[in-house]
């Protein structure tokens, strides 16, 4: 049969083009929770034409058959130009931006403060606040990594954490 | 006009009050009627209305019979319907209509009110988030904020309804829009910037088609209401291609009448209460060509045993319809009727031959399954007997064969659909109603009055149940004022006769709230909305209502007393395959077997 395939579960990063109209994003939500479909992240801003049209990216999973079923869904909708699988269509780029906030005072002997900067140190990670009982440091990357900074930063004395969701772009000369 | 429009330079443009912008837009839509209620956020429309004569407004007597009307209408003429409704409670009453028309795929624009832009979000007085409400009820909603978008907006909702699928579109018209000035802008010439469904088939794929259609030792055609809303045409090409082809064809719900139900090479309708044959055939076939069909689950019964051995070809011309339900070998996106000239031409085009003697071979296993008779049944003659249900749709039938008029049938939700659906042959497309895929009681009746608005000569009948005739028996009203002579065929079985035939089968046989108790005497009820009653209530007195109420030219409400036992067979169990099919009472202990897994099913 041809769709041996069509049941391997995947995640997908797809990249919307749409008219920046007042409901898009809620058509687009819609869309995923009436038909129960998952959304990983979501991110959306305006991107072009003097900010008449934004680019909505959305990390998703399911089975094959459901990604396509998800990208006809909405390729359907009235104000959508243009719909891309970026993690099939190519090799393609991920990544979002977090700050996170880690509350290791310094009268408690300074072991964690340091600890802490070393490894933003090691993940690239910049210092963007600081104070004697804490710090937020800012990060950019995939989505992996930030997880993996989250854990070392846990013990450490994490206390909140904000992160944009994915942005992605193909490689190369491809565009959406 | 100011001084600034005799200015040569730059005349401004000429602007009216926003509801007369709004008419003219229609008008230019091509218009010709609208169904609707008014209400306070609407009045500006309705005084426009009150001044022109191009566009007839019908009033009813509920917004949902209003929505209904619509698709009465579009799907009877291949034309939008237009439906006009208040904010708030207007447009909230209008929702089941909307989900309906969408999951049809009936073009309607419905204009609903809103209060006015500085008041929404204000909790004002018959404030409701419209827009918010019927997102997912329609294809696409608009909310017009700016005078300068009115004509526009309009415009192009006519053309997101009827392109590509067709389906329910909703503007929403704040007070304000229609009492300011507008600019008037006629439609829009250039293709839409983002929505433009592809129509014209890939010719590659069609000649794949072909070659997968012609190499078949078991071929199937599977048509469905794709056909039909390709207009007229695809159905004659339809007709055409499975002449050339010889091969079977079958039809879904919401597609019979492209194909002519008389002729030998059709199997009837397939799915849940399709035919024996339909259903085997389906089950058996090892090529199969689904042309404007979307697998529904009342078709296919258990996906995974959903004809095992066929490969498929899909044609639709949404995208999304596609390996959705069934995984399909070659996927075709394009619009049925050009698929349809393209099939023909590919065929013609193509070398090869059909494997004449194993079709031969197909078609005498189909004619063993037609010998099985499913859609039989025994009429007790003795006078004083009891009407059978399906007894009373073929009598039906066979008498307004001879009427010489435009037959154009509606039909509710529920056996009576099944029977009618079964027993009622249809010949043209556009002639069968009937709410298939949202199943909306309640339908029937109004859609019927929004048949007779675009037919006045044409003979409309709602094949209707008695539970289902009172979810919006309110109409009789307007088909009084109008003068509708819609004729409304109840077969009365004191039951909402499919939960009693689920009740029975699945459900140990405890009709739990589904006996019609406290019915109102209809012919007493069509006394008093000005219509002619009429009861038969035995076998003998069926023919003498029938001829009756087609001789009245007054609406007509005939109670039929039926069977109150009778089931709707043949019957696909929820949860099984095409090939576990219960044929008849005598074999309904086969509905043991249905698991909770099935019973979850509907």
């Amino acid at each position: 049969m041809a769709n041996d395939n069509m049941n391997s579960f995947r995640t997908a990063t797809i990249a919307v083009l749409v008219d920046n109209e007042p409901g898009i994003l809620a058509r687009v939500v819609g869309l995923f929770s009436g038909r129960g479909y998952n959304i990983d992240s979501l991110t959306v801003a305006a991107v072009e034409d003097g900010g008449q049209r934004s680019r909505i990216n959305i990390v998703t999973s399911g089975t094959e058959m459901v990604i396509e079923q998800i990208k006809a869904q909405l390729d359907r909708l009235v104000p959508v130009h243009r719909v891309s699988d970026l993690s099939k269509d190519g090799p393609h780029l991920a990544r979002e931006m977090m700050m996170i906030k880690v509350i290791c005072p310094h009268r408690e002997g300074g072991q964690n403060r340091a600890e802490a900067l070393r490894l933003a140190d090691a993940f690239r990670a910049r210092v963007v606040d600081a104070s004697t009982e804490s710090f937020v440091f800012e990060m950019t990357g995939d989505t992996a990594k930030l997880d993996a900074f989250v854990e070392l930063m846990r013990p450490l004395g994490l206390a909140e954490i904000s992160r944009t969701g994915v942005a992605a772009i193909a490689r190369g000369t491809r565009v959406i | 006009m100011t001084d600034a429009s005799h200015s040569p330079i730059r005349p401004e443009t000429p602007t009216a009050a926003g509801a007369e912008i709004l008419l003219r837009a229609l008008k230019d839509q091509g218009v010709d009627v609208i169904f609707g209620y008014p209400g306070g956020s609407v009045l500006p429309i309705y005084d426009a209305l009150f001044n022109q004569n191009a566009i007839r407004h019908v009033l009813v007597r509920h917004e949902q019979a209003a929505v209904h009307a619509a698709e009465g209408y579009a799907r009877s003429t291949g034309r939008v319907g237009v439906v006009l409704v208040t904010s708030g409670p207007g447009a909230t009453n209008a929702v089941t209509g909307l989900a309906d028309a969408l999951l049809d795929s009936i073009p309607v624009v419905c204009l609903t009110g809103q209060v006015p832009t500085h008041l929404i979000g204000n909790d004002a007085f018959q404030e409701a988030d419209t827009t918010g409400i019927t997102r997912p009820a329609t294809k696409h909603n608009y909310l017009v904020k700016r005078p300068e978008d009115l004509a526009r907006v309009v415009h192009e909702a006519f053309y997101v309804a009827r392109s590509g699928r067709p389906g329910p579109v909703v503007i929403d018209l704040p007070k304000d829009i229609l009492i300011g000035k507008a600019p008037y802008t006629p439609p829009a010439e250039t293709p839409h910037r983002s929505y433009r469904p592809q129509t014209q088939p890939d010719s590659a794929l069609i000649a794949r088609a072909v070659a997968m259609l012609k190499s078949a030792k078991r071929p199937m055609i599977y048509t469905g209401g794709g056909v039909i809303n390709a207009g007229p045409a695809a159905s004659e090409a339809l007709v055409r291609f499975v002449r050339t082809t010889g091969f079977p064809c079958t039809s879904t719900l919401m597609g019979l009448g492209a194909f002519p139900a008389s002729d030998p090479q059709f199997l009837g309708m397939l799915g849940m209460h399709g035919t024996y044959e339909a259903n085997l055939a389906m089950h058996g076939c090892d090529v199969m060509l689904n042309i404007g069909a979307r697998f529904d689950d009342r078709v296919t019964g258990r996906l995974n045993a959903f004809s095992p051995g066929s490969r498929k070809i899909h044609i639709d011309i949404d995208p999304s319809s596609i390996n959705k339900n069934v995984p399909v070998e070659l996927p075709i996106v394009g619009d049925a009727g050009r698929a349809l000239e393209a099939l023909l031409a590919a065929w013609d085009a193509d070398a090869a031959p059909v494997d004449r003697p194993a079709l031969a071979t197909w078609w005498r296993q189909i004619d063993a399954w037609k010998g099985t008779d499913c859609l039989r049944f025994t009429q007790p003659r003795e006078p004083g007997a009891i009407i059978k249900p399906q007894y009373a749709i073929q009598r039906l039938y066979e008498i307004t064969r001879a009427v010489k008029q435009d037959i154009f049938i509606t039909t509710e939700v529920g056996q009576h659909q099944m029977w009618a659906a079964q027993y009622f042959k249809f010949e043209r497309p556009n002639h069968w109603m009937t709410s298939g895929g949202l199943g909306t009681m309640g339908y029937g009746l109004p859609a019927a009055m929004g048949v007779q608005i675009a037919h006045p000569d044409a003979l409309v009948i709602d094949i209707a149940g008695e539970a289902s005739i009172l979810m919006n028996i309110q109409e009789m009203g307007t088909l009084s004022q109008y003068r509708l002579p819609v004729k409304i065929f109840i077969l009365n079985n004191e039951y909402m006769g499919m939960v009693r035939q689920w009740q029975e089968l699945l459900h140990g046989s405890r009709y739990s709230e589904s006996y019609s108790a406290a019915l109102p005497d209809f012919v007493k009820l069509a006394d008093a909305y000005n219509a002619v009653g009429l009861r038969a209530k035995t076998v003998d007195e069926l023919d003498g209502v029938i001829h009756e109420m087609l001789a009245s030219d007054r609406a007509v409400i005939a109670d039929i007393a039926v069977d109150p036992k009778e089931n709707c067979y043949p019957m696909i169990p929820s949860g099984a395959a095409h090939n576990e099919m219960i044929l008849g009472s005598e074999s309904a202990g086969g509905v043991a077997g249905v698991t909770d897994e099935g019973k979850v099913l509907v």
